[in-house]
């Protein structure tokens, strides 16, 4: 096992996570690994340092390199800082057709970054990704664990700027 | 109108709770199928419903839970696939999101059919409010004894938990999934054995998509034989059709399978026609894995007969003419769509989603994304085109899950019907200056 980190969850936190444990058969406990990886990237400013993940293994009881290989394995998991506000465009074939790359280039424009790029404040993700189950109300966009449908230019700036205004945090679960 | 069974009530306002659930008739069959049934009655009415799965393989259901394995002292398992992620499908969204007791009045069905005493729902994690509505549901239907022990007096236990996933196209084939429920990377496991037999921790399981374990509950209500006579042929039912791209009208229908799908794509009371009065160039007709069809082909078969909506007529003619129902994601492309950047989005999901486990699937998606890229940036050559043939018929087959075959066969069939267009962006990159490789959203900017 890892040393045992110097971060910790906050306890109610950690009774949801016992909670979840529950869910699985005597000693399947490893079953809870993605939920509580989900937990932890909401506890830890949306994204699994080296640390967040130790302190994951030594809860679940399981070795560091099982939650490093899985959390390597999502796309849903951060293993680089983000910013507060994660924006992710979908621009698979429905989305892409009706649009996705107009609303990806107005984003780049506006935040004046590149798709995988923080802005310099930190207030700003932008991702491109693959297709999130929306195809009937494209474009869209998610923003932490929050779907954004039917976009136009217009909506994305109009979403944009009251992300800024309210400082938005992301949500991630 | 189609005759409705999964959505017949889904304008209804407040069904997403149980009251109003019940009040619409929710959990009578399954009343009727713990209070009145054997479990050997009840799926010997899945087996004579017809009823295939509805996550695109289209295997008969019946026959899947008929092969599961009973060992004594044995916990058995069901788990519903609520991962959706072929590009161009939405419908399991919808459907729990809008009737969440539904798909939690077919699991207990299922489940008591099955013998199993626990019941997953594994849901992609991009779905997160769903996931939460879901347990809202599920939270409900414990507090009216419908879960947990002693289910209505009957004596029958069942749990039920949500499981997320954390995006991973891979965890649809069933055991990518089990790998991941059981908190691992989602590689597929090499089959036999199947999970009917060593299934989610060793165990025999079940897994079934949310709308094939939805579907169970109008079986029961109904009959199976009765269930029968709706379709046609041995596509039997009706069916979720997610339906997406150049429409008047996306969203999800649900149809009697046998519609035909000229029906479907210029009806008023589903796709409502192309957007702006266009024409049609091509159908993806059942998510983005199955082959593309120009719309020649997608309104008749090759003898001339009208394409109907149902897993034989869409697969009328093979590879060579035909498509698949498969998940019912229903993609249609306008006149002015390239064809090529298409395939390219789709060649870039399936590279970024291959599990990288098989060699040709790993190595072979890359190729093919990059060969398209370089085609699109006008850097291509008619002997790309060629390579990208032979790549994805190096993949077809040689991979432990379909993931494989869900990555060749688009590419296969855009090259097999739209030649002229891959040859035209290598060798006359003029002659395709109108073909748009996107939509302006403000055609001022």
């Amino acid at each position: 096992m890892a040393q045992t980190p110097d971060i910790s969850f906050k306890s109610e936190t950690l009774e949801l996570i016992h909670k979840i444990m529950k869910r699985y058969p005597e000693g399947k406990h490893k079953s809870a690994l993605i939920p509580v990886l989900h937990i932890a990237q909401a506890e830890f400013d949306g994204w699994l340092s080296a640390p967040t993940m130790d302190l994951v293994a030594s809860v679940l009881s399981i070795q560091p390199i099982e939650v490093y290989e899985v959390a390597s394995f999502y796309s849903m998991f951060n293993l680089q800082p983000v910013g507060k506000c994660l924006i992710e465009v979908c621009r698979t074939s429905s989305c892409w057709l009706c649009g996705a790359e107009d609303i990806i280039d107005h984003l780049e424009h506006k935040l004046n970054i590149k798709v995988g790029e923080t802005s310099a404040d930190g207030m700003f993700t932008l991702k491109a990704v693959e297709c999130l189950g929306s195809c009937g109300t494209a474009p869209m966009m998610q923003v932490g664990a929050d779907y954004y449908e039917n976009l136009s230019i217009e909506k994305v700036d109009q979403l944009v700027d009251g992300f800024k205004q309210e400082n938005k945090q992301s949500r991630y679960c | 109108m189609s005759r409705k069974l999964l959505l017949k009530n889904d304008h209804i306002p407040g069904i997403a709770t149980l009251k109003t659930y019940r009040e619409n008739g929710g959990y009578t069959a399954m009343e009727k199928a713990l209070k009145s049934m054997t479990p050997d009655a009840l799926l010997e009415e899945v087996k004579t419903s017809g009823l295939r799965g509805r996550g695109g393989a289209g295997f008969p259901t019946g026959m899947k839970w008929s092969f599961l394995a009973k060992p004594e002292g044995v916990p058995r398992y069901l788990v519903v696939n609520a991962d959706e992620s072929e590009p161009g499908t939405f419908k399991d969204r919808y459907l729990m999101e809008r009737i969440p007791h539904l798909l939690i009045e077919g699991m207990i069905i299922s489940s008591f059919t099955l013998g199993a005493n626990t019941s997953y729902i594994y849901i992609r994690g991009e779905y997160f409010y769903v996931a939460r509505i879901l347990e809202q549901a599920i939270e409900e239907a414990y507090a009216a004894g419908l879960l947990g022990k002693n289910i209505l007096g009957t004596g029958y236990n069942l749990d039920m938990f949500v499981q997320v996933g954390a995006g991973a196209y891979i965890c649809g084939e069933e055991t990518a999934l089990l790998e991941s429920l059981e908190g691992k990377r989602g590689n597929p496991r090499i089959k036999p054995p199947f999970p009917a037999i060593a299934g989610l921790y060793g165990c025999p399981t079940v897994v079934n998509n949310v709308e094939t374990i939805a579907a169970v509950v109008p079986i029961i209500e109904i009959g199976g034989a009765e269930y029968a006579k709706i379709g046609i042929g041995r596509s039997t039912g009706t069916k979720l059709i997610s339906a997406s791209g150049h429409i008047n009208k996306p969203g999800v229908y649900e149809i009697e399978l046998g519609l035909p799908v000229e029906e479907f794509i210029y009806s008023e009371a589903y796709c409502g026609g192309i957007k702006g009065g266009r024409k049609m160039k091509a159908v993806v007709a059942g998510g983005s894995s199955v082959p593309i069809l120009p719309t020649e082909l997608i309104l008749k078969t090759a003898a001339g007969e009208p394409r109907l909506m149902s897993y034989e007529s869409l697969g009328d003619g093979g590879f060579v003419s035909g498509t698949m129902l498969g998940s019912g994601g229903f993609i249609v492309m306008d006149e002015d769509t390239s064809i090529v950047k298409n395939l390219y989005t789709f060649s870039r999901f399936y590279h970024h989603e291959s599990c990288g486990q098989c060699s040709p699937c790993r190595e072979g998606t890359g190729w093919m994304e990059k060969i398209l890229h370089k085609i699109l940036e006008g850097k291509g050559s008619l002997k790309d085109i060629d390579l990208l043939w032979d790549i994805q018929s190096k993949i077809e087959g040689k991979t432990i899950c379909p993931l494989g075959e869900a990555a060749a066969w688009p590419v296969a069939a855009a090259i097999r019907h739209f030649r002229p267009e891959f040859e035209a962006y290598v060798t006359n990159p003029e002659s395709i200056k109108d073909v748009k490789h996107y939509y302006r959203l403000n055609p001022s900017a």
